[in-house]
Parts: C-alpha cells; structure tokens; sequence
C-alpha cells in the first residue's frame, strides 16, 4: 500500500532517510517545471532540481504540515530559482541583433500583420525566452509568475518571501524594465 | 506604441501556450538520494565544527554579560575586604589552630 505524504514526513523525520524518495519521485516533475521557466540549460535545470531536494531534506524539520508539502516545496524551489538567477546575471548582455532566422522571420511578420502572427511559433517561444533573460533577476521572476503563470501578488508574496507592497512595486518595475527591452528589441528591429 | 503592447501580450501569450515540460532525468531521484547518504556520511564532522561553533559563541555571549555586569555593578570595597579576610581565615584556620595548640 502507497504510504501518505504525512507518513513519508513523518518517517524522514525519525531518520529514516530512504522515505525521502517517494516524495522526491512524486514532486520532481514540478520542481523541474519550475526550474525549467528560469533556465536554459538542463545541466543547470538538473543543479536547480538537485539544491532544491537537498534544502528540502535539511529544512524539512521546519515544514509544519499546516499547508500541503507541495506548496512549502515550490516555495522553496522559486526561491532557489530566483538565487540562480542572481548568480547568473553576467548572461543578460546578448544582443538582438543575433537573432535566428525563423525569430526574425516570426518579427517581420509581426510588423506586417500584427494580429496573424501566431503566438504558437516556436520562434516566438525562443523570443520571449531571449526577452525574459536580459531582465534582471526580481523582474524576471515578478513577470514569469504574475503574467505568464497569472499568479496573484498575494500568491508571489508567499512563494518570494517578498511584502505584497514590495511585490507591487517590483511588478511595477518589472513591466517598465520589459518595455525597456522590447523598445531596445524595437529599435533594433526597426519595428 | 501599441505595437509594443501588442508585441508584448503577443509574446506572453506565447510564453502561456507553451509552458515547459516536467520530465525527470532518468533515476534523478536515486542520484539524490546518493548525494543525501554521502552528505550524512561527512555529517558527523560537521557536527562537531557547528557544535563547537555554537559553544564559542554562547561563550563569548556570557562573558560579555558578565563583564556587562561586573562593569555596572562594582564590588564595594567593604564586601571586598570582608571576602578577602574571609577566605585568608578559612585558609589559615588549620595554621592558627595549631599555633593554639603549642
């Protein structure tokens, strides 16, 4: 029979290490969904994954039970998130100008006819990712969770840690910081 | 201008409709589980450094306190001489008995 969430808690915390797998198993995939919005590469998504099991093995004494493992688990992936993206800043300067061929295709379109230009394209996938990695780190996670994951500020004051006051300026910034590089991206772009 | 905004939700749309996948590398969960038994392994060191760590400090915090305390609240001079009178007595008490003695 398929031991509880509780249960496996519960046995971790008597030291029985071996418990911890299952919940490893079971909540890996969302963790590297998670880890997946923040980075590119997948030795990188593969650390992530990894420091966040090991900070949930040495933290899961102040896991109180009061909300679901899951939720105590994404916060702490977010923020583990959100440390690789302050240690991984350097990699924000790529310059618009070496977009690919199908990116750039996707943009000429746009300027032709906005409104046929599919949101579905891969390309346009390789170009919001291209966006959202030269916004710094608060502004990132602020845009990933509130408009692209449609979390409420309340929401990502609980998973950041962040003041529900503090998250409403950061999204503030976040949204002017995007204008920012898309203005940059249409300069460039002569869009 | 509305370009931008068009450009922008156009893109976060994007970002909305394809949303990353969730697949595991392949026994993710038992390379965890190694790193957990090799970290264990070299824990009982580690222990020791933070235990000792833990002592110095709550070491250093009680002698702060205490010379806090003995900063603030000098020993009167009378209380000083009784005690060092009292314990010169305590310790000669055998000498003098046996002067007595004689």
């Amino acid at each position: 029979m398929e031991r509880t969430e509780a249960e496996l808690i519960a046995a971790v915390l008597q030291g029985d290490a071996a418990s911890f797998e299952p919940l490893v198993q079971r909540y890996s995939p969302r963790v590297f969904a998670t880890a997946r919005r923040y980075a590119r590469r997948e030795c990188e998504i593969e650390d992530i994954a990894q420091e966040v099991w090991l900070k949930a093995f040495e933290k899961l004494k102040s896991f109180r039970g009061e909300a679901p493992f899951e939720h105590w688990l994404m916060r702490l992936t977010v923020r583990t998130c959100y440390d690789f993206l302050r240690g991984h800043q350097r990699n924000r300067e790529s310059p618009f100008s070496d977009l690919s061929e199908p990116e750039n295709d996707w943009l000429e379109r746009f300027v032709a006819q906005p409104e046929t230009a599919s949101e579905n394209a891969e390309a346009a996938k390789v170009l919001v990712a291209r966006i959202l990695e030269r916004l710094s780190p608060p502004a990132r996670l602020v845009i990933t969770l509130l408009e692209i994951e449609d979390r409420s500020v309340k929401e990502i004051a609980q998973l950041t840690g962040w003041s529900v006051p503090l998250v409403k300026v950061r999204a503030f910034r976040a949204r002017a910081e995007m204008r920012k590089v898309l203005a940059k991206m249409a300069k460039d772009k002569y869009l | 201008m509305d370009n931008w905004l068009l450009l922008q939700s156009k893109l976060i749309a994007a970002a909305r409709a394809n949303p990353p996948s969730d697949g595991v590398p392949y026994a993710f969960e038992k390379r965890v589980m190694a790193l957990l038994a090799a970290r264990s392994a070299t824990e009982p060191l580690g222990q020791w450094v933070r235990g000792l760590w833990q002592a110095a400090v709550s070491c250093m915090v009680v002698a702060l306190l205490l010379g806090t305390w003995a900063f603030f609240n000098p020993a009167t001079s009378t209380k000083a001489d009784d005690l060092s009178q009292n314990f010169e007595n305590t310790l000669l008490a055998s000498v003098d008995q046996s002067d007595q003695g004689q």
